[in-house]
């Protein structure tokens, strides 16, 4: 979920690029350099992760997983996010530099939004932990398609109609993601409990 | 799938420095990205079609690029044109274009290309690493920089890791269809992908602190910008604020 250079307005390029720099601020405050190397290599799983394409019947389409991301790292998903868009900018040309502030906003800001409000499910066991996880991935994919499509919509009013249409394809993948983030996380906290400490507590 | 096709080379742009690059790739997709005009966007399209040409790129890894960021473009195009309110050109079928929505949708075209070629001749051409030391050179958080060039780091090994999952995975029969199993196994594959990310992160920071880390890199090599650099620098400052003045003078002109 893209958008890419020469879409948005002014006013949306510059705002997004001010929520960005405070997100990524905020969350890089928090972030000491012990943790720092997880960040970096959970970034990259994520980077690859992203890159899986699941079937949705006859068509496909790559996992987002930026809830995911957000229920492991909390608010240092922020930093991590923007560091894999950075990376598809230069190595794909994915966007340039100019739309990549209102990008990495519309993927981290879902992403740490979810994990505070479903960190606490998260720490449960059972089937809290599971509704939890779902709703980390369904909502971190809702809000980043909400957040996308306004973006557009405030950019001129030929995109309305693209916004919408970018909102309807994304339910199938909010289905999807929700699921994939609910067995992901049940997978990791048997496996390796420890790695989702992270997630927020309030 | 993840090389830096274009970061290698020895043409002229490639010899630049790359803090140099970085700004002058910023200075002149700003202009670019924001102009109302078409005039301001065609002139930094062919400026940038110009340094890519003159960075020498492999013609086959242009295209495919080129082709992927007109897939959005496209999609753009199939929708605009009707959406956009103003005086109609064509109707078809209760749908109507309108020159309003073609204008938007011709200048939107125009503004992607022109900063995809600017980051594909100036911000590709710089190798991670490099780029990581330029963005802590300009003022970017040092740790930010650590994130970017230990991400990139270790994508290529992470990479390898999920093709060998997914190798052992074909090789015991998974065959992806839409299907509860078929989720299942990616997020198994997923999370194993991640529990050795972690496991791999523990041990390199483990090892780094052996190695006396203490929060920075001492890098070798220094950047230099000598004569060349600046004088680049200023040529694409000039340009992008041409462009932006332009830009200016014909929206006011229209008011």
């Amino acid at each position: 979920m893209h958008i890419s250079e020469g879409v948005l307005s002014g006013p949306v390029l510059a705002g997004g690029w001010a929520l960005s720099a405070v997100g990524v601020g905020l969350g890089l405050k928090r972030l000491d350099y012990d943790r720092l190397m997880t960040v970096a290599i959970l970034s990259a799983a994520f980077f690859v992760g992203s890159l899986i394409h699941v079937p949705i019947g006859p068509v496909s389409a790559h996992l987002i997983l930026n809830g995911l991301l957000g229920a492991i790292l909390g608010p240092a998903a922020f930093p991590a996010i923007a560091v894999a868009l950075l990376l598809q900018a230069v190595l794909f040309q994915y966007g340039g530099l100019i739309v990549l502030g209102a990008n990495v906003f519309d993927m981290a800001g879902p992403a740490v939004a979810c994990a505070f409000a479903f960190g606490p499910l998260l720490r449960r066991a059972g089937k809290a932990r599971a509704v939890g996880a779902f709703c980390c991935g369904f909502f971190a994919v809702l809000l980043a398609a909400l957040l996308t499509a306004c973006a557009l919509a405030l950019s001129g009013e030929g995109f309305v109609a693209t916004a919408k249409a970018i909102v309807v394809a994304h339910v199938p993948i909010m289905l999807v993601e929700g699921a994939v983030t609910a067995m992901a996380v049940g997978f990791l906290a048997k496996v390796r409990p420890e790695l989702l400490v992270h997630a927020p507590t309030r | 799938m993840i090389d830096e096709l274009l970061a290698r080379g020895a043409s002229p742009i490639h010899a630049l420095d790359a803090r140099c690059r970085l700004t002058a790739c910023l200075l002149l997709s700003l202009p670019a990205a924001m102009a109302q005009g078409l005039a301001a966007p065609l002139g930094i399209l062919g400026l940038g079609l110009l340094l890519t040409l003159l960075s020498r790129p492999p013609l086959g890894v242009v295209l495919r690029r080129t082709a992927a960021v007109n897939v959005f473009v496209a999609f753009l195009w199939l929708f605009v044109p009707a959406a956009t309110p103003g005086e109609p050109v064509w109707t078809f079928h209760g749908l109507t274009v309108t020159r309003e929505g073609l204008d938007l949708a011709l200048l939107t075209t125009v503004k992607a290309n022109a900063v995809f070629f600017c980051v594909l001749s100036l911000l590709a051409t710089i190798p991670a690493p490099a780029l990581g030391r330029a963005m802590t050179a300009l003022g970017v958080p040092a740790k930010f920089s650590f994130l970017f060039v230990f991400t990139y780091r270790y994508l290529h090994v992470i990479a390898e890791e999920y093709g060998r999952l997914v190798v052992a995975a074909r090789l015991r029969g998974f065959a992806p269809a839409t299907n509860a199993r078929t989720y299942r196994t990616y997020a198994a594959l997923l999370a194993m992908v991640l529990v050795r990310a972690y496991d791999r992160s523990q041990r390199v920071y483990q090892a780094m602190l052996l190695r006396g880390f203490h929060g920075r890199f001492p890098s070798l090599d220094r950047f230099r910008a000598g004569w060349p650099d600046k004088v680049f620098l200023c040529l694409m400052a000039l340009a992008a604020a041409l462009a932006a003045y332009g830009d200016w003078i014909s929206r006011s002109g229209h008011a």
